[in-house]
């Protein structure tokens, strides 16, 4: 399964950076008015066919992808223009950041999701199950930004528990502490704002296997029920939850984008918006692959995990 | 939504009366800034207008109320000029040391200029110093600027800042290591630079005296409410903030709102290209139906100020003060009557089977230009001139200027009229393929405009230039071709702290922390 795979992630990456070129060539946005900021409104026309020559922002998109494939596979990822960095120190200083906080988030909201999803399901119609799927559609109705706005205005301005903003205090050093204490806030809302579907589909489906004949003939037979809940509802239950976090990891890093700009967090996801606005081809196209290899890896473990915790999946699949 | 946000906002401010004392390295000030961190050089356009605190130009500013004049800086005097206005020389101060310790000469001055013209570096300031044929290096401690043309607003040009020769390695501006690890002679140096914050710390060695305020750290705050938010919660001492934004904490202790005046202007061009809008009877019409102070008031909360032509009152002698349009809506309907534009039955005028109807276009992102846009129409269609609003992209918006109108700004460089008018003004800039297509946006052809802006470009006296730039406007406003709508006051938020010596300045088109009450950072002293 795993050589499949990795075999398979060659073509589609070209695959997907080939369509990247060709659709960013048909996006209503100028590349120049990224580079030139103000001055794309008073640089001369003959100077901003100069400087796009200059840049290779004028060359037919096949033929910018070709360049830029020659590059890549040398290792040599370019520069962001919008950085004025290389894209390699564009993905050290930033990627660790985006990882921390989309990894917590997504950790939290697993945990969290499994406890209060698995409890919800086996006792269907009870007072926390009400309680939660009340909760959650709440939740999920409510814009990550509008989440992050008043649990800022909360816990940072009001109460003042946490800090507003940003990775550190102004001026001190990534260290343990101040990380820690800055993460707590935009993982939470992140946190919250991936829990509601997490939350629900995975109480749907222990409903679900609760109900299935399998279960119902397992009970039957007179099997204890923390049995029937360990082998047969859990298993069929978790399979179809794996699939979809792996499905929607993408989703993560559209509510991260948000989370990042509103707490000034120095992550990529942030970057994602900002290369596509201003088509930064390097810096886009490194991350779109990035997050193409991100939803790869995402469903191959998601996949392997099926096929551990379900023993009806077959693990050649 | 903005609604929403501004009641979450003031919530807050209810709440928390005191601003707490922030957690900030001693001797400094924490500003938040919206713009990305990095991209310290000059080359690919860092401090053009002379606002960077880690480089010096020739030139500098000296700010204080009305039009900001130059002093030396690098330069040892002020530059001398030819009587042709063609040649300047600038002799360079001796002794200064970049914060590399090379000491800087001539050679770096004029390296620095030529990296901008050579077109490898690709840099966005190649069309601003268009003027420049060719800058030398005449002995160790004097530059040679030979211009193309005669141009008296060449100090203008001088504020630029200047970099170590060794430093500039050719190739494109955006790649060069200066963008992260800037080497200059000013004020300030940069300890260290991360996505989220830039630390910098004064520059003891400085050739004018080692700034008093010791540290100044930037982070990077994307979000208006955030950067708000972080000024409450006492985590930064100072940010730029959107006027609506900033007036909530006008009534808050240990706060100051400020402001700085600007040049930025913002008005909708009439197209030559379009039989409506290129009606000298509607040109004259539609600058008298316009309420510009209801504008001002409404629409930019009070910060802002009336425009009737690109050149606002900070001007000084320049500034022609009866160069204004009244607002007159029935003037404005008498004009159109006797132009033979009647109102048709359903309240829109036509003249010869034309109706007098056109568009606005505006950049879809931009919502004050929309709401200015909004605006505009609004008036216009009081006195029977229909106006359209229309939002259109940067790619295709140029193509459609000529024959549609389009809610433009400008004055990216206002330390001189000639940068702050000439392009928008001179029908050089009507012919295609002439400058950028938002250059004379409406084609205006105007010969009395045309001769006055050459000769002000052509003469250094400055009496004799104030007096071409008063007429300039007085022909604009006789034949007006465009509808100059406001110039923005750039809003600001500072803590209190233990530093005073702001100064106000004329600020350009570009705002954030690098200007406002610190854009003289360095002149700060304690109290």
């Amino acid at each position: 399964m795993l050589t499949r795979r990795a075999l398979f992630t060659v073509p589609l990456t070209a695959a997907v950076s080939l369509a990247l070129f060709a659709l960013a060539s048909r996006s209503p946005f100028d590349p120049l008015a990224g580079y030139l900021g103000d001055r794309y409104l008073t640089m001369s026309t003959a100077d901003k066919r100069r400087v796009a020559t200059e840049l290779g922002v004028d060359a037919p998109w096949w033929q910018q992808w070709a360049t830029w494939v020659s590059h890549a596979v040398t290792g040599d990822l370019g520069y962001s223009r919008t950085y004025a960095q290389p894209i390699s120190a564009v993905l050290a200083e930033r990627g660790p950041w985006t990882l921390l906080l989309s990894g917590t988030a997504l950790a939290a909201a697993i945990v969290i999701a499994l406890a209060a999803g698995m409890w919800a399901g086996l006792h269907p119609g009870g007072l926390l199950d009400r309680a939660l799927a009340a909760a959650a559609t709440v939740v999920q109705a409510v814009p990550p930004f509008v989440m992050s706005l008043v649990a800022v205005t909360v816990f940072a301005v009001s109460l003042r528990w946490l800090p507003v903003a940003g990775l550190t205090d102004p001026g001190a050093d990534p260290t343990f502490g101040q990380v820690a204490r800055h993460l707590t806030l935009p993982a939470a809302v992140l946190t919250a704002s991936l829990l509601p579907w997490l939350l629900l589909s995975l109480r749907q489906s222990i409903r679900a296997a609760a109900e299935s004949d399998a279960v119902l003939g397992a009970r039957a037979r007179g099997i204890p029920e923390p049995v029937v809940v360990r082998r047969h509802i859990l298993p069929v239950a978790l399979g179809p939850f794996t699939t979809l976090i792996g499905l929607r990891l993408p989703e993560l890093l559209v509510g991260a984008a948000i989370v990042e700009e509103v707490f000034s967090w120095p992550g990529l996801a942030g970057s994602l918006v900002t290369a596509a606005r201003e088509l930064d081809f390097p810096l886009l196209a490194a991350l779109t692959i990035g997050t193409t290899w991100l939803v790869l890896a995402g469903s191959l473990l998601a996949d392997i995990a099926h096929a551990l915790l379900d023993p009806r999946v077959a693990d050649d699949a | 939504m903005a609604v929403a946000v501004l009641a979450t906002v003031a919530a807050a401010s209810a709440c928390a009366t005191v601003p707490a004392s922030p957690s900030t390295p001693a001797d400094g000030v924490v500003l938040a800034d919206g713009f990305d961190l990095g991209g310290y050089n000059p080359i690919a356009g860092h401090g053009e207008a002379g606002e960077s605190k880690l480089y010096d130009g020739l030139l500098r500013l000296v700010g204080g109320d009305g039009m900001p004049t130059f002093e030396p800086a690098l330069a040892a005097e002020m530059p001398t000029v030819s009587d042709d206005g063609l040649h300047w020389v600038v002799k360079v101060r001796d002794g200064v040391r970049f914060t590399d310790g090379t000491t800087l000469d001539a050679v770096d001055v004029a390296a620095t200029y030529k990296a901008i013209f050579d077109p490898a570096s690709a840099s966005p300031l190649a069309t601003s110093l268009n003027m420049i044929e060719s800058v030398t290096a005449a002995g160790p401690d004097a530059v040679r600027f030979d211009l193309r043309y005669p141009y008296a607003a060449m100090p203008t040009k001088l504020l630029l800042g200047i970099v170590p020769s060794e430093r500039l390695s050719g190739g494109r501006a955006s790649e060069s290591t200066l963008n992260t690890a800037p080497v200059g002679t000013g004020p300030y140096k940069l300890v260290s630079l991360r996505p989220d914050q830039a630390v910098f710390e004064a520059n003891e060695d400085y050739w004018d005296g080692a700034p008093q305020v010791k540290n100044l750290t930037v982070v990077h705050v994307p979000d208006d409410n955030a950067r708000a938010q972080r000024l409450i919660a006492g985590e930064v001492d100072g940010a730029n903030l959107p006027p609506r934004l900033a007036a909530t904490f006008t009534d808050r202790a240990g706060f100051e709102v400020s402001s700085n005046t600007s040049a930025d202007w913002r008005g909708v061009s009439l197209p030559a290209g379009n039989p409506v809008t290129a009606d000298p009877a509607i040109r004259a019409a539609l600058n008298r139906a316009v309420d510009r102070q209801s504008i001002v008031d409404h629409v930019l909360a009070g910060y802002g100020r009336p425009a009737s032509t690109p050149l606002p009152e900070v001007y000084g002698a320049a500034y022609e003060a009866s160069a204004t349009f009244p607002f007159d809506p029935a003037g404005a309907e008498r004009i159109l009557d006797d132009a033979g534009w009647r109102r048709s039955a359903d309240g829109v005028r036509e003249k010869a089977g034309v109706r007098a109807e056109f568009t606005v276009m505006y950049f879809p992102e931009d919502t004050l230009r929309r709401d200015l846009a909004q605006a505009f129409a609004t008036d216009a269609d009081r006195i029977g001139v229909r106006v359209s609003v229309q939002p259109a992209d940067r790619t295709t918006l140029p193509d459609r200027l000529s024959a549609n109108a389009g809610l433009l700004g400008g004055g990216d460089l206002p330390y001189d009229p000639d940068p702050q008018i000439y392009s928008t003004l001179h029908s050089s800039y009507a012919q295609a393929g002439v400058g950028s297509p938002y250059d004379n946006a409406s084609d205006y052809v105007n010969p009395a405009v045309d001769a006055a802006l050459d000769a002000a470009r052509r003469t250094t006296d400055a009496d004799e230039r104030a007096a071409q730039y008063r007429s300039v406007q007085s022909a604009y406003v006789a034949d007006p071709g465009c509808v100059m709508l406001v110039f923005l006051d750039h809003t600001y938020v500072s803590r209190d702290t233990e530093y005073t010596g702001s100064t106000p300045i004329l600020e350009p088109h570009s705002h954030g922390a690098a200007w406002g009450p610190w854009w003289n950072l360095r002149e700060w002293t304690r109290s």
